[in-house]
């Protein structure tokens, strides 16, 4: 076997990443104990930069790489670029938090970056081998991180129970891999495609399979029902790690659902449209409703976050490039919406613990201005109320499912968001029109400001040109067709 | 010069109203009611200097009437006008009419407001009154005078609800309001008719094609309204109509007429101002403008006749039992205002305007000397608890003793001596009778009862007021006191006009060359020859009025003379009749069984029933009720245990799958 560069240099921002978190590792091994997480943290954001500058140097031309495992092309550069952000942001907010919380140690960064790994080889899989590698990868990282406070309960319960639920949904998507494997012969995105070109009836057992597959990825991006995990891992892990969790983790698997269903299984969209419909529209009924109930912020945010699911998967039902086009916008909001607002949740702290109920936030607009009107942006933003960067999201995911005869969909959608805007700005009214009992301290960090700063800069002002990063999109949405 | 008697007022409006506290600080009163006030007389020396360029020096066909073109305002296809000034006699007595009595009116509230805390707010609300009406009857076009027309019905519901804090003024405010809307929808539809039938809002062009309709220049032409297919001459007549009604409305005639005893809710010189003299006589003044199309319908101008007539001695009669004084002198001027409509429904357009003019002057008086009254006994209207004020304020009392010789029409027939009041209404009766119309002989007697009956009311409230014992109690009658001279001099200007508006105008008016006088403004078909046959009835017809006059003056002293009680006797004897006058002919009482009550228990059925059970109940509230349900619900569904969340996403494997299997 000859030794090509052309056969791993598509590969090279990946293998570069690997090689580099091992060295980390090295590196905080062998640090002083006292300064070893500042140095890993710092190396770590600077290596995700290096390998974002790497992805994008990578170029967006569709090349295929270790045997055929691995595929770059525009949507996975758009999607990983996405993704190194929201590791970068999540690093930069944790260091504060997790000095003061006691869970300072230099594996941290390190786990977050293999979980990275994990994510950028999900999004360029190009068969059903390297996608389960790349989920594992990023899963077993996440496993740990989210119970990173060994010594706290509630943390090692959230780890536990995704642990064992992960587990689950990673036998069901192996399940239905092997039965794909059996009906298609072949486990290659591009064979599976041609295979079942040739076909004129898809057999049964394929169809079951794909619902397997399916049913594994929903459980990543919390898709009703395999979203059950959610809310209480989001509450229990330590809440850095549940901002990681909300934002990169859900914008890999996203992508790897709309690389599966897009790529090889296409022909078979009269099959899953209906599944995926389905899926959505569950999820954005319970999103709402079930949200409502909450006391406590990141619950929350995790019930938002299952809502959002469901309107991104809006755009992938549609089938459409212009669908696959707003999924990926709505995913690259969501990201700014959810940093913006974790990052608020983690600079308050209320008689020395975080701000975690919701009623914790009365008054803000009084002590902290500044930081109640970047939440109340980020609210309506997510609420979707024009001219905010949310509405942008679900305007073109609804237009997308319209275009393609969905109309029930995008009714229910629409009716859900109303119900949904209900606990947004119940968050706002509690902010602005209650009386607030006790101050909010305030927690110092720059890094927090400017997140704070940017995110709601780019919320306020996407609706001044929607139109750049929509056909950044569109372009990068053109390669899965 | 004529446009600046139609702004200043809106300027003084706004200046009053919105600049006064900014410019003058502390003195934000006084500044605004000298700027009002000194706007107003300005106009009114402009309005006099047009009345008399316009109505008696000028003679060419250009110098009485014109236009002065202000912008175009709307230009849709054929729905073109402009905002114009349309200045001809008819306009020049309405200006004079309105600034005058306007001004006297701001000038008076600079005494009779002097307690109140938003004097800025009353003053701009006068002015912009003004200007309203000044825009009215300046028109140029149908829709202009619509704008004046519902602009002097803002401003009455404002000084109407002045004391907001009342609930009785806000009902009344509202209550003038919602009446008023039921006129205007005449109006308005009588104003789309017009479009309709000769393609054009401007009164020229309009007064141009009338005549051709009627002589059929389209022969077969039909209109279409309601169910009802008309030929041109009954369209006409059915345009007529829909004006009048919204001419009804404003001039409180019989039916529509509720609202302006309510009215008196407003302070006084808002009644003096808008209910006596100048609002009220809109319709009159309407219905004026439009001869050239009401001549064409006798049907029409019949209708008239009757309904003026019978407002006439419907309001005198209601008049003859009223106890509160501002009640007496409001339903004197609904009596009056249907002197002039039958004065109209008669072709007797200019004794019309006459008696508006000398109306204007005597009434608006009247008002003012009742606020003067009022002013002198705390804030008293009760008739019954006055009394015995002729030798505190005697001049107030002076003043009153002129207008009420001027509204019982005292003068002696056949001679130049009369109070103002005497040489208009005797036009008015004398016109009725010349008709020699079935319609017009009714509205000369029904005239005649009413004059009967308005020399009573007007000595009756003379003499409870200031003649017989003094029935107040002691702390009031120590407090009477004659009103500041600011208050004084606006009653001496307007005694003035009470005392001479009559004689010396009347020659021009209704005299031998009333033709001239008025020019084009008014038209009058040959064969409406009314107002000339009342130069020439018999003496009886003259003597009349005069003769019913002093009986009506000599039964109120008579029943008065000593207090009282053989009043209340009376009245007892007239049971029945005196509890039908008293209450008005119960026509309050009709309208709420009619139409208040019904439309509050529809409006509460579609509140309570309709929107607040089924709407909102089904929609917002039950949809609501119903998430927050499911929330709580939902959450249920989170246990926290791990088996249910594994079981939970088998069953969704097992329900993916048959969902699938089950649709193919």
């Amino acid at each position: 076997m000859m030794f090509e560069t052309s056969m791993i240099a598509p590969a090279l921002p990946e293998i570069v990443l690997a090689c580099s978190v091992m060295g980390l590792m090295m590196v905080g091994v062998f640090s002083p104990e006292k300064q070893a997480l500042s140095r890993v943290s710092f190396l770590a954001v600077l290596v995700l930069l290096v390998i974002g500058v790497l992805v994008i140097a990578t170029g967006s031309e569709t090349r295929l790489a270790l045997h055929d495992l691995f595929v770059v092309d525009s949507f996975s550069l758009f999607m990983k670029v996405l993704v190194i952000i929201a590791a970068v942001l999540a690093l930069v907010m944790s260091d504060g938090y997790i000095r003061r919380e006691s869970m300072a140690r230099f594996e941290y960064p390190v786990l977050l970056c293999f979980a990275t790994l994990g994510m950028l080889m999900m999004i360029s899989a190009h068969d059903l081998i390297s996608l389960y590698i790349g989920l594992e990868l990023q899963s077993l990282s996440l496993y740990v991180v989210a119970a990173f406070r060994r010594d706290q309960l509630r943390s090692t319960e959230a780890g536990l129970k995704y642990f064992v639920l992960g587990a689950l949904s990673s036998g069901l998507l192996l399940y239905g891999s092997s039965l794909i494997y059996g009906f298609a012969g072949t486990t290659n995105f591009a064979a599976i495609a041609s295979g079942l070109a040739a076909l004129d009836h898809a057999p049964t057992g394929l169809i079951v399979g794909l619902v397997f597959l399916s049913a594994g990825l929903a459980f990543k991006i919390s898709a009703v029902p395999f979203h059950m995990w959610t809310p209480d891992v989001y509450e229990g892990a330590p809440t850095p790690v549940t901002a990681f969790f909300a934002v990169a983790p859900k914008i890999a698997a996203m992508a790897l659902i709309l690389r599966v269903m897009l790529g090889p299984f296409e022909d078979l969209i009269a099959e899953w449209q209906q599944i995926i419909w389905l899926i959505s529209v569950a999820s954005m009924i319970l999103g709402a409703v079930a949200a409502i109930a909450q006391t406590n912020i990141k619950r929350l945010m995790a019930y938002s976050s299952i809502g959002h699911v469901g309107y991104a998967l809006m755009g992938l039902a549609a089938g459409t490039k212009d669908g696959a086009t707003g999924v990926m916008l709505y995913m690259a909001i969501y990201l700014v919406m959810n940093v913006g607002t974790f990052a608020c949740i983690l600079s308050m702290k209320i008689k020395d613990r975080m701000v975690e109920n919701i009623s914790d936030l009365s008054g803000l607009s009084k002590t902290r201005p500044g930081m109640a009107f970047a939440l109340m942006i980020f609210m309506f933003s997510m609420a979707g109320i024009p001219p905010l960067a949310g509405f942008f999201g679900k305007f073109f995911v609804f237009r997308a499912a319209i275009d393609a005869g969905l109309i029930w969909l995008a009714v229910i959608g629409a009716l859900a968001s109303v119900v949904s805007a209900f606990y947004y700005l119940r968050i706002i009214k509690v902010m602005y029109f209650d009386e607030n009992d006790d101050v909010i301290d305030k927690i110092d960090g720059k890094s927090m400001r400017v997140i704070m700063i940017l995110t709601s800069a780019l919320v306020l002002l996407f609706t001044l040109a929607p139109e750049t990063i929509a056909s950044y999109a569109a372009s990068a949405a053109t390669s899965l067709f | 010069m004529e446009a600046l008697i139609v702004f200043l007022p809106l300027v003084g409006a706004l200046v009053a109203g919105f600049g006064g506290r900014a410019i003058a600080g502390h003195k934000g009163d006084l500044f605004a009611q000298i700027v009002s006030s000194g706007l107003l007389v300005l106009a009114a020396i402009f309005a006099w200097i047009t009345f008399i360029n316009v109505g008696i020096l000028a003679h060419d066909a250009a110098d009485k009437a014109y236009t002065i073109n202000l912008l175009h305002w709307v230009a849709v296809g054929d729905f073109a006008f402009d905002w114009a000034l349309r200045i001809d006699t008819l306009t020049a007595v309405m200006l004079v009419v309105v600034t005058s009595v306007s001004s006297v009116v701001h000038i008076y509230s600079i005494g009779y407001m002097h307690h109140d805390p938003s004097i800025p707010r009353f003053q701009a609300y006068l002015s912009l009154f003004t200007f309203m009406m000044l825009m009215l009857v300046t028109a140029d076009n149908l829709v202009q005078m619509f704008f004046g027309w519902e602009g002097v019905g803002l401003a009455s519901y404002l000084l109407i609800g002045f004391w907001y804090k009342k609930p009785s003024a806000n009902a009344a405010a509202i209550k003038a309001f919602v009446v008023n809307r039921v006129g205007d929808f005449g109006f308005a539809l009588g104003i789309f008719g017009t479009f309709v039938m000769t393609g054009s809002l401007g009164f020229d062009a309009i007064f141009a094609a009338i005549p051709g309709i009627v002589e059929g220049g389209d022969a077969g032409q039909t209109f279409q309204f309601l169910w009802m297919t008309l030929t041109p001459q009954e369209a006409i007549t059915c345009i007529c109509l829909l004006l009048f009604m919204g001419a009804m409305g404003k001039s409180a005639q019989l039916g529509l007429h509720t609202w302006l005893p309510d009215a008196m809710e407003g302070p006084t010189p808002v009644s003096a101002l808008i209910h006596a003299a100048t609002m009220v006589t809109a319709g009159v003044f309407m219905v004026c403008r439009l001869s050239p199309i009401f001549e064409y319908s006798e049907t029409a101008l019949t209708v008239v006749t009757f309904v003026g007539a019978m407002t006439a001695f419907f309001a005198a009669t209601v008049g003859l039992t009223q106890n509160d004084i501002k009640r007496v002198i409001a339903y004197s001027t609904c009596s009056q205002l249907g002197y002039m409509f039958f004065a109209a429904g008669v072709s007797a357009y200019p004794a019309a305007m006459f008696h508006l003019f000398t109306h204007a002057f005597f009434k608006a008086l009247l008002f003012l000397g009742a606020g003067s009254v009022i002013h002198a006994v705390s804030d008293e209207q009760d008739m019954r608890k006055m009394g015995g004020l002729a030798p505190h304020i005697k001049k107030t009392m002076v003043m009153m003793w002129i207008g009420s010789l001027a509204l019982g029409g005292i003068g002696i027939p056949g001679t130049q001596i009369g109070f103002a009041g005497f040489f208009s209404k005797d036009a008015i009766l004398e016109s009725a009778y010349g008709a020699h119309t079935g319609i017009g002989m009714f509205a000369f007697w029904m005239g005649i009862a009413a004059a009967v009956m308005t020399a009573f009311y007007s000595w009756r409230l003379l003499w409870m007021t200031f003649h017989t014992p003094a029935r107040a109690d002691e702390r009031v009658m120590a407090h009477v006191h004659e009103s500041p001279n600011v208050m004084l001099v606006p009653l001496y200007l307007l005694a003035i006009g009470a005392v001479f508006a009559g004689v010396v105008f009347a020659p021009y008016f209704t005299g031998h060359h009333f033709a001239e006088f008025w020019g084009d403004s008014i038209k009058i078909l040959e064969e409406h020859k009314a107002l000339e046959n009342a130069h020439h009835v018999p003496v009886w017809v003259k003597m009349l009025p005069l003769v019913v006059g002093i009986i009506g003056i000599a039964g109120a002293v008579w029943v008065y003379r000593s207090g009282l009680e053989r009043g209340r006797r009376i009245g007892e004897f007239w049971g029945p009749f005196y509890q039908f006058s008293l209450n008005k002919w119960y026509f309050d009482e009709l309208y709420n069984f009619l139409f208040v009550r019904p439309a509050f228990a529809i409006g509460r059925f579609f509140w309570k029933r309709g929107d607040g059970q089924t709407i909102d109940g089904l929609g917002p509230d039950g949809v609501a009720k119903t998430t927050a349900f499911a929330a709580g619900r939902l959450s249920l569904l989170q246990t926290g245990y791990l088996y249910h969340y594994a079981f939970a996403m088998l069953i969704g494997v097992v329900v993916l799958v048959s969902f699938y299997l089950l649709a193919h």
